[in-house]
């Protein structure tokens, strides 16, 4: 497989404020790969300088197999991009936006119906874009990143500010654009949603990548132990700490919590007990891979 | 450049300018009402002539009226005429016994005055000369240069006309460049393979268009009967006037656009280039009486040579030779501005 993105060691910085700080990763042809973290660590920057819309101060970027900066027209049939303003043209429908995007790269009208179709806004078409509930503007704004079908597609949040059903609509609609072959680099906010989209993730927090790989590698590495939630009191916890494969064990108001990296083992000792009332199971999640990078607790 | 891209770019400028009903009404019918309002207000031009208070009759009244200077006002009774020139209501009265003739008039009115005596002795030396019989010493030949003197309607046109297109050009191409910029338009537009030279050719080519269908809506509204435009034999003329100063207002919009980030900083900006500009240029009411500096003023401003040049070709019949001047400074205000504009232009906030 080749690499649709080779992004070496880039830097970008607004006066003292180093926005990117040295950034490096790559991109495989046809993955899902996420670019995550809170807002101001640089996402959108780090984007906008390997599509070719910012310089970086220094570092390389190759996007399919040439450098973006500066403007290449060859490139830009290939690239297909969702800014984090959605940006349309005033007063046009969803149809008209989509067409006048084509036209821009010289696709026919046609295509606007098939993208209205993949983000599922067939019945919208007429519908001028800023009478678009959050979640269709999103949709709209990501069809038109689509609509002259390029290989490489950069999306910057497109599932911000949206409420839950509308971001399951779109991961739905992400991935349906994986399985036409697209390599997509996105970025978000939201680990728990990455870690269920993409190939591979790279964490990054202050203009630097803290992490850099699958999300369950990442938390396979952080060898953090499994949680195991009970009802308080459904069993004694001096019985629980005794148990073989426990760690720890404490009780609250709330719940029984016991630590152990053998779960397997805990949870069928505990079915054997019959003990499993209110069971949750905790695994480490990206945020715990955060959590454990920078110390602080990940916050969006 | 793509010829698919420039067309769809301009129709989707052209939708979103006629949807947006505000700026529709202020670009389109705000400058149109003024014309109509205008127009209807200082009416024909039997407004403009002199009034005169007359009584008796003679050929001297005859020749008076004839000269289509004044318009005479009769009255049977001497002293009710007096008494209307002393009330200041009428600035000359004209009292007419046999062969003497009596002009009375208000020395107040200095202008009417002079207007008054100058007439009035003018008519009377020409009857005195043909009683006499004697062949005329000097002759003078009298024509005007227009088809009428200037009735309100004939400059306000071209005035208002221009006006407005210079109101549309600037609003337009500033607002939009603007709205653009903050909603990262032009950045999405930058990342496909167009130029920077088809987006622009195809706002100016909307600009134009709009521009095309103001001059027609307001010609045709000028000529209806309540307004009475007489069109001259040159007016076709107007088209490459429409399309320069167009362009120069254009310019202005681009270079208003690149300076100001919010929609709201860009049309204070225009209105205070524009609202003055009309006022300097005659847009409204002829400059010609204006102090002398306000007029040098007004020749460096480009809306004041292309009301001059519309109202050479569209009422006062002019050549082509009348475009020399208006087109060269409009030419080269656009050359001037639109590289200050294109010098300061950013795609981005
Ligand atoms: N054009 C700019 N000028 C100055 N500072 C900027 C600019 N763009 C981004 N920054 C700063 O760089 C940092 C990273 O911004 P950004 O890449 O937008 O982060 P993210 O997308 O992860 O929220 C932020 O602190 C932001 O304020
Ligand atoms: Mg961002």
């Amino acid at each position: 497989m080749t690499d649709a993105v080779v992004v070496t060691d880039i830097r970008k910085s607004y006066g003292d404020l180093n926005a990117v700080d040295g950034v490096s990763f790559t991109v495989a042809e046809g993955e899902f790969f996420g670019i995550l973290g809170p807002n101001g660590a640089g996402k959108t920057t780090t984007l906008e300088i390997v599509e070719g819309l910012r310089e970086p101060d220094s570092g390389t970027v190759e996007l399919l197999g040439v450098n973006p900066w500066p403007r290449n027209p060859e490139l830009l049939p290939r690239v297909g991009v969702q800014l984090q303003a959605s940006s349309f043209f005033e007063r046009l429908t969803a149809r008209e936006q989509l067409e006048t995007f084509g036209s821009l790269y010289g696709v026919g009208t046609a295509k606007a119906g098939e993208m209205l179709e993949l983000v599922g806004l067939t019945d919208k078409a007429d519908v001028q874009e800023n009478k678009l509930s959050g979640g269709q503007r999103q949709r709209l704004s990501i069809a038109c990143a689509l609509v002259h079908d390029p290989d490489v597609v950069f999306l910057d949040e497109p599932t911000a500010a949206l409420d839950p059903q509308a971001r399951r609509n779109l991961w739905d609609v992400l991935r349906a654009i994986q399985a036409r072959g697209k390599t997509i680099v996105y970025t978000t906010h939201y680990l728990d949603e990455a870690e269920i989209l993409c190939d591979r993730v790279a964490i990054m927090d202050r203009g630097k990548v803290l992490a850099l790989d699958s999300p369950a590698a990442l938390v396979r590495g952080l060898d953090a132990p499994t949680r195991i939630l009970l009802q308080p009191g459904a069993l004694p916890l001096d019985t629980a700490r005794e148990l073989e494969g426990v760690d720890t064990a404490a009780e609250d108001e709330v719940s029984l919590t016991i630590s152990t990296r053998k779960p397997a083992r805990v949870l069928s000792t505990l079915a054997e007990r019959g003990t499993l009332d209110g069971l949750q199971v905790r695994t480490a999640t990206l945020e715990d891979v955060f959590l454990d990078h920078t110390g602080r607790e990940y916050r969006a | 450049m793509s010829t698919t891209a420039f067309k769809s770019l301009s129709t989707a400028m052209f939708k979103g300018f006629v949807r947006d009903k505000m700026s529709l009404f202020f670009m389109f019918f705000f400058p149109l009402m003024f014309l109509v309002v205008f127009g209807l207000l200082l009416g024909d031009s039997g407004e403009d002539k002199i009034k005169i208070a007359v009584t008796g009759d003679g050929p001297v009244v005859a020749a008076l009226d004839q000269t289509g200077a004044v318009e005479i006002q009769r009255f049977d009774d001497e002293r009710a005429a007096l008494a209307k020139v002393e009330d200041g209501d009428l600035p000359a009265a004209i009292i007419l016994r046999g062969n003497a003739i009596q002009l009375r008039f208000a020395a107040s009115d200095q202008v009417a005055a002079g207007t008054v005596n100058g007439l009035v002795s003018g008519v009377v030396d020409k009857l005195n000369l043909s009683a006499t019989g004697q062949p005329a010493a000097f002759s003078l030949q009298q024509q005007p240069v227009e088809d009428a003197s200037l009735k309100p309607i004939q400059y306000l046109t071209p005035g208002i006309l221009s006006w407005g297109i210079s109101i549309s050009a600037v609003f337009g191409a500033a607002l939009t460049m603007v709205s653009w910029r903050k909603k990262q338009v032009l950045r999405r537009i930058r990342l496909a393979p167009v130029s920077a030279f088809t987006v622009l050719t195809s706002r100016l080519t909307v600009s134009v268009g709009i521009a095309i269908v103001q001059a027609i809506t307001f010609v045709l509204v000028a000529l209806t009967p309540p307004f009475g435009l007489k069109l001259s034999g040159s007016w076709y003329l107007a088209l490459p006037l429409l399309v320069l100063g167009t362009l120069a207002f254009f310019a202005i919009g681009m270079l208003v656009g690149a300076f100001c980030k919010t929609e709201e900083a860009a049309s204070g900006a225009a209105n205070i280039l524009v609202m003055p500009m009309s006022f300097l240029s005659g847009s409204f009411f002829p400059i010609e009486n204006a102090p002398g500096w306000l007029q040098a003023v007004s020749q460096a401003l480009p809306l004041r040579h292309m009301n001059d040049g519309m109202l050479d070709v569209l009422v006062r019949g002019k050549g082509i030779e009348a475009l020399l001047l208006p087109c060269s400074v409009l030419i080269a205000f656009t050359a001037v501005v639109g590289f200050a504009a294109a010098k300061i232009f950013r795609w981005e906030d």
